[in-house]
């Protein structure tokens, strides 16, 4: 405290001697001592939108390690879950004749490969748990006081909300190619494929991809505890894959699960890529997948701009 | 300082606040506060942790609305206008916000980024900032290996990327070693005598406030207690101080100590008696004598000259003490101060 005091009075400039030896100290660090006559900001809603996406989405193309990580992810579960899981081997081995064990397959699964029906369903899967973490940079955010200094600026609450389900889009969607590219390497069926199937799969992704990260995102919009939102992400990234066609078909579960698979938007987006990938389906049709999954996105994204007006400041 | 005096009347009041509060469940944070900021000065907020600065601080920079009463920053209304608010005032916050996997320049280029200053002007503006906070060296280094010195005037200039009028400063030299704050003062003077700013700082250092603030308000329990220059502050604590220590459990004789001529107040809190007197050196012995010949026994004496210390214990009637705050923000300032040391 006494060394600190005796250092305040040296700083301190209450004569004008003072002063003046501080300007000269300070002079020649800055030629002129005035800043230049401001710029016209940018005061569309939308500026500051692609910085803040393009800041989460920095840490993760610069940071070797991670990227890695996340690239290394859905190979190994698409050789655990593809492979090991098989039911072309559990078919195989009932002693069934060739011509019977395709119809069998082809009329669960609307393909004879599962691996092809399972490559679909990763698909959406490392979407989900990409999306899953969407909010957990909100909650660093809030924690480390970055959320704040947004915040502050004029840039639209609704970007901040943004900014997060696009990085995270933006990730899925690079992630979803590369599982993609590994499943056909390890023996999806590419004969279906189109370029215009190729993009429409992908669009479908992104709409769920978009419907998902508002979700999580929304729910740690208040939080600054990243023990409860993990906790939340695993309560409901499992069950809305579980629920779904992702793994298996719902012909194969019972009523009350296959009900709660057919409103899972996964499903809808599993069954458009099917559809557009390997021209398989196990419900209606592309026109009701891509419905559903637009609705699902505008109506989520629109639900968390409007709640971060309300809620991301106190 | 003593422009404040002359100034007063004449210059133009940036912050306007009447009779602001917030509470945040039964707990009144802010409870009806009223005060000034005029231009071109450089206006304190003084006061403990959990006294109600940071949440003041953060209703006029727009990030929590207030529970009741007004507040015109820059003369536009807190609540109404955000987004004009935003736009003419600068932030620099008690947390290190800046991004540690990015480089400093590119945090100040994302700030101006997201006050939608044009690429062609920030990079330009980064520049100057950089050199006005000396920290072009290392522009180009993640903030990751920044010491908490070089963090702090990186926030600071992250700040003033906004070209603002008014600077608000929460807690600028928390945790900083001695160096360090004495460099943030220069600029924060800088800031003031050259470009002509106001500037709205909070903290709980007195020494602090005592050299670098225009005018302080100090704040306790969510009121503003007395507001003045620093000198006014002082001369109003009146004469000296005496503390006097005694043996716990001996009985409380203020009224006694009371009655001597020179001694103006008593205080007694636990053993301590705080005593003010207009000839501290003559009346401190007849205090002792007196409680002596009560059969008491004096274990400790101090005299002091009124400082800024002695008008913030007058005035809010303890040191500052550490007040139980929310977790998170208690968290945040944890953190600060570890990265300050760093």
């Amino acid at each position: 405290m006494d060394t600190d005091k005796i250092n305040s009075a040296n700083v301190e400039t209450p004569s004008a001697d003072s002063a003046v030896e501080q300007k000269q100290e300070a002079s020649p660090m800055v030629k002129e001592r005035k800043f230049r006559t401001p710029p016209k900001p940018n005061t569309s809603p939308l500026h500051g939108l692609w910085a803040l996406t393009n800041r989460d989405l920095r840490k993760w193309y610069l940071n070797p390690i991670q990227l890695l990580i996340s690239l290394i992810q859905p190979i190994i579960w698409l050789a655990l879950f593809g492979k090991a899981l098989n039911f072309g081997t559990f078919i195989a081995g009932s002693g069934a004749t060739p011509a019977q064990q395709n119809a069998i397959l082809l009329s669960f699964f609307g393909t004879t490969s599962y691996f092809s029906f399972l490559a679909c369903g990763m698909l959406a899967f490392i979407v989900l748990f990409t999306s899953a973490f969407s909010g957990m940079s909100v909650v660093f955010d809030r924690r480390f006081g970055f959320l704040n200094k947004a915040l502050t600026t004029p840039v639209a609450r609704g970007s901040i909300v943004m900014g997060k389900i696009l990085q995270s889009v933006g990730r899925s969607l690079v992630q979803a190619a590369i599982v993609l590219v590994i499943a056909v390497v390890l023996g999806m069926d590419a004969s279906h494929f189109t370029v215009l199937g190729i993009v429409g799969a992908f669009f479908a992704i992104f709409l769920m991809g978009i419907g998902l990260s508002a979700l999580f995102t929304m729910l740690a919009l208040r939080s600054a505890d990243w023990q409860t939102q993990t906790a939340i992400i695993n309560l409901i990234n499992l069950p809305l894959l579980f629920a779904s066609n992702a793994l298996f078909p719902t012909k194969i579960m019972p009523t009350w699960l296959q009900d709660i698979a057919n409103v899972n938007p996964v499903s809808y987006a599993n069954d458009a890529t099917r559809q557009l990938l390997i021209g398989a389906t196990n419900m209606p049709n592309l026109l009701v997948d891509f419905s559903v999954l637009i609705a699902f996105a505008v109506i989520l994204s629109t639900i968390g701009i409007v709640l971060s007006w309300r809620f991301l400041s106190k | 300082m003593p422009t404040t005096q002359n100034e007063g009347m004449n210059a133009s009041k940036i912050v306007k606040v009447e009779n602001l509060s917030k509470t945040f469940g039964a707990l009144k944070a802010v409870d009806n506060v009223s005060f000034e900021v005029y231009e071109g000065e450089i206006f304190g907020f003084l006061g403990p942790n959990g006294a109600g600065k940071t949440t003041t601080i953060n209703m006029l920079t727009t990030l929590i609305k207030p529970s009741s009463g007004k507040a015109e920053v820059c003369g536009y209304d807190v609540f109404k206008h955000a987004n004009e608010v935003r736009r003419s005032v600068g932030v620099v916050p008690q947390e290190y916000t800046a991004d540690e996997d990015m480089t400093g320049i590119n945090n100040i280029l994302l700030c101006a980024d997201l006050y939608g200053m044009p690429r062609s002007d920030s990079k330009i503006h980064a520049e100057e900032l950089l050199e006005l906070v000396e920290l072009q060296d290392a522009a180009k280094r993640k903030v990751s290996t920044y010491s908490g010195g070089m963090r702090r005037r990186l926030e600071l200039a992250c700040g003033l990327i906004n070209y603002p009028k008014l600077l608000f400063l929460d807690e600028p030299t928390l945790g900083l070693d001695v160096q360090t704050r004495t460099a943030v003062w220069r600029y924060i003077k800088t800031l003031k005598e050259d470009y002509h700013m106001t500037l709205f700082m909070t903290t709980h250092y007195l020494e602090e406030a005592d050299s670098v603030c225009d005018r302080i308000a100090i704040i306790d329990h969510g009121h503003i207690i007395k507001t003045g220059s620093p000198e006014e502050l002082k001369e109003s604590v009146g004469g000296d101080v005496i503390v006097v220590s005694v043996k716990e459990s001996e009985p409380d004789i203020s009224s006694d100590i009371a009655q001597i001529k020179l001694v103006t107040s008593v205080r007694k809190n636990d053993s301590t008696y705080r005593i003010k007197a207009e000839l501290g050196e003559e009346a401190s012995p007849q205090i002792t004598d007196l409680i002596r010949s009560k059969g008491l026994h004096v274990t400790k004496v101090s005299l002091t000259k009124p400082t800024l210390d002695e008008a913030y214990l007058e005035f809010t009637g303890r040191s500052l003490r550490e007040e139980e705050v929310d977790k998170l923000q208690m968290f945040r300032q944890r953190v600060t101060m570890r990265r300050a040391r760093s």
